[in-house]
């Protein structure tokens, strides 16, 4: 019964198997892997299956229906197509790392309770980690650390809030949430570490960048996308997700306009495309829950197709700053059409992926009303092709010729771009096919007249401005500090506080009390009896006649008497009845 | 022996300014069908006479000019983590 097998499972063993393969041979089989995982997904009918009883939980690793299965399509095909790129790699730790970060991708995907869902969460939480060492630079190294914190940091959020859960309502089954407690809340800020939603997004353009060339185009596709779908799952209407997705596709726009490497320009313009997706999400109709899951489906393809061709600069050129590059056109020319249908695509260009699928949350934010959700979800389409469709193009290929003639980019990189590319245009020209996966039925004329002129109109005007602009927009070489300086340099900070508060603190104790109040109880407790003894004893000596060296003498007698403890037996009466009466008086 | 002449057509400044050109008209021309079509208005401002292009206009450079000043403040140094 193959129909019935769970595709994380393929994948995840399929990856266990990559060392047995040499040269071409592994390359074939990890392109063959997401292909037939996509046709056993094909195959997959509604239903739960694979559930087993663990610990006194039902656990289900098989949920299908058409959410499930839309990411499992996207999630295969675009494991296909990275793979077919990768084919020059000749690294079996990178395949191995990728096979398990994209099937437990898909094992979240299809995961029917929370407990499976968390267990292939932290799976692609390290599974990834492994794509960003693989570049073996100390940067990477870095990034890679401070990329897992954040996801464990994340990722103890949600296993916080789903214990809640289950706790509160006794079923480990992953619906959507009603309830608004700590529980669900706690879940919710844990995937949305994972979606990059601000402040807790800066983990992504610090460490995409810093990947492999085909881990940085792998990677762009699968965290944030299963967030995107966990989302859709489990908080469908939760309106401050509206706020939240709004907020991040301004964000990723500002930073992406000022940023220089052209990989962290293409992350941050991932945190714009998600905000889309997020604000989807929390307006929660059938329509904009419908535009979520096609805009995670186009933009994966997309996005991976900008990744790949600027994984292929980076690959030709070793550079991967704006100011180093300009004039590829020249030797580069497919890497350059491919990525600039890339680029259109993300612009929701007519006739390309994301003019068929941004249109459906677009126009789930009208049919509910919401002006001021539409109104920035313009702006931010706008900006878009400022930051995205026309710099990242611009100042790679054309602005000014660096002198670099690095040549076409090898052949499997080219077929890879050019299925994508393919895509990106069939979807936009005829999006049938995609409206048919989606999670609810589609009744959507996306080319209006109206619709097409406005959309064409908001785009050119903005292409206007960015060469009216083009002088403010001139790349530096900078970088722009976000919300990751408070665990980069923040820890510094705390370090030195804590350094000079806590450690002052201690030498102010040590010197008051180790050093003084205790030396002084010391010096009390030996010479305390000496000193009371002395006290009553030398007046009365004085007083009896004694003076001088004689007085002198007896004054050494008795310290030397009352240090050993062999005082005669009347000064030792003496100086009980002293502390007796000292007692008397204090009590 | 010369080598074969370079592609260089986008570095010539004659087809920057054709480019040019080409980006006004474009702009011209999707403005035009607004004479001729009635677009229904959802929000009221939205139906206006060229509404998209003034929000295309005004929001980008609001984006730039605003992403100018943030700047003041977040741009550093590439080697500022590494000190």
């Amino acid at each position: 019964m193959i129909g019935d097998f769970p595709p994380a499972a393929l994948l995840i063993l399929g990856a266990l198997l990559v060392p047995f393969f040499k040269g071409n041979a592994r390359n074939w089989y990890v392109i063959i892997l997401p292909a037939l995982a996509f046709y056993l997904i094909s195959q997959l009918q509604p239903g739960s299956s694979w559930q087993i009883h663990f610990f006194g939980f039902d656990l289900t690793f098989l949920r299908v229906d058409k959410l499930s299965k839309v990411f499992g399509y996207i999630f295969t095909l675009n494991a296909f197509a990275a793979f077919i790129y990768s084919f020059y790699l000749k690294d079996s730790t990178q395949h191995m790392a990728a096979l398990f970060y994209i099937g437990s991708a898909l094992g979240v995907v299809f995961a029917g309770d929370m407990v499976s869902l968390y267990f292939f969460w932290e799976v692609m939480a390290v599974a990834s980690t492994f794509l960003i060492l693989a570049r073996k630079t100390e940067k990477a190294q870095g990034s890679a650390m401070r990329y897992i914190l954040v996801h464990i940091f994340g990722g103890l959020c949600l296993l916080a809030g789903l214990v809640i859960y289950i706790n509160q309502t006794g079923s480990v089954d992953f619906n959507a949430m009603t309830d608004r407690n700590l529980g669900t809340y706690l879940i919710l800020i844990g995937i949305l570490v994972n979606a990059a939603a601000p402040p807790m997004h800066a983990w992504l353009p610090d460490s995409y960048p810093e990947a492999t060339v085909t881990g940085g185009v792998i990677l762009s596709a699968y965290t944030t996308k299963t967030a995107v779908y966990t989302l859709i799952r489990g908080f469908p209407g939760w309106e401050i997700l509206i706020v939240i997705g709004c907020c991040m596709t301004i964000y990723g726009i500002i930073y992406a306009l000022l940023e220089n490497d052209m990989r962290r320009i293409l992350a941050y313009s991932i945190i714009n495309q998600v905000g889309f997706m997020v604000t989807g999400v929390g307006i929660g109709t059938m329509m904009s829950l419908n535009g979520a899951a096609a805009h995670a489906f186009c933009h994966i393809i997309y996005k991976a197709l900008l990744w790949m061709s600027a994984g292929s600069v980076l690959y030709m050129t070793g550079k991967s700053k704006c100011t180093d590059l300009g004039g590829l056109y020249k030797t580069m020319p497919w890497t350059l059409i491919f990525g600039t249908i890339g680029a259109l695509a993300i612009s929701s260009v007519p006739a390309t992926s994301g003019f068929t699928s941004k249109s459906l949350i677009i126009d789930g934010a009208i049919h509910e009303h919401l002006f001021w959700v539409w109104l920035i979800l313009e702006i931010a389409s706008a900006g878009v092709f400022l930051h995205a469709g026309i710099k990242f193009p611009y100042f790679v290929f054309f602005a000014k010729d660096k002198g670099l003639r690095p040549g076409e980019t090898n052949k499997s990189m080219l077929i890879a771009m050019g299925f994508l590319a393919f895509l990106c245009i069939f979807l936009g020209v005829y999006p049938k096919p995609l409206y048919d996966i989606l999670p609810y039925e589609v009744h959507y004329q996306a080319y209006t007249i109206n619709h097409v002129v406005a959309q064409l109109q908001l785009l050119s005007l903005s292409a206007l401005v960015f060469f009216l602009f083009l002088k403010l927009l001139k790349r530096t070489e900078t970088i722009s500090i976000d919300t990751d300086w408070f665990y980069r340099k923040g820890g510094r900070l705390f370090y030195y506080l804590m350094d000079k508060s806590l450690n002052g603190i201690n030498r102010f104790a040590n010197r008051v009390l180790a050093e003084g109040l205790a030396g002084f109880v010391g010096r009390i407790s030996r010479r305390g009896p000496e000193i009371f003894t002395l006290g009553v004893l030398i007046p009365l000596w004085s007083v009896s006649g004694s003076k001088g060296e004689k007085l002198q003498g007896k004054i050494e007698t008795a310290r030397a008497a009352l240090q050993t403890g062999t005082a005669p037996v009347g000064i030792g009466a003496a100086l009980a009845t002293v502390f007796l009466v000292i007692i008397f008086l204090l009590t | 022996m010369k080598q074969k002449k370079e592609f260089d057509y986008f570095d010539r400044p004659e087809t920057i300014k054709k480019l040019w050109i080409l980006l006004y008209v474009v702009c011209v021309l999707t403005i035009v069908p607004d004479f001729f079509t009635d677009r229904h208005a959802y929000f009221g401002v939205d139906g206006y006479f060229g509404f998209f292009a003034l929000l295309g206009f005004i929001s980008c450079a609001v984006l730039i000019l605003f992403s100018k000043l943030i700047a003041l403040v977040l741009k550093t140094k590439e080697d500022y983590y590494d000190r």
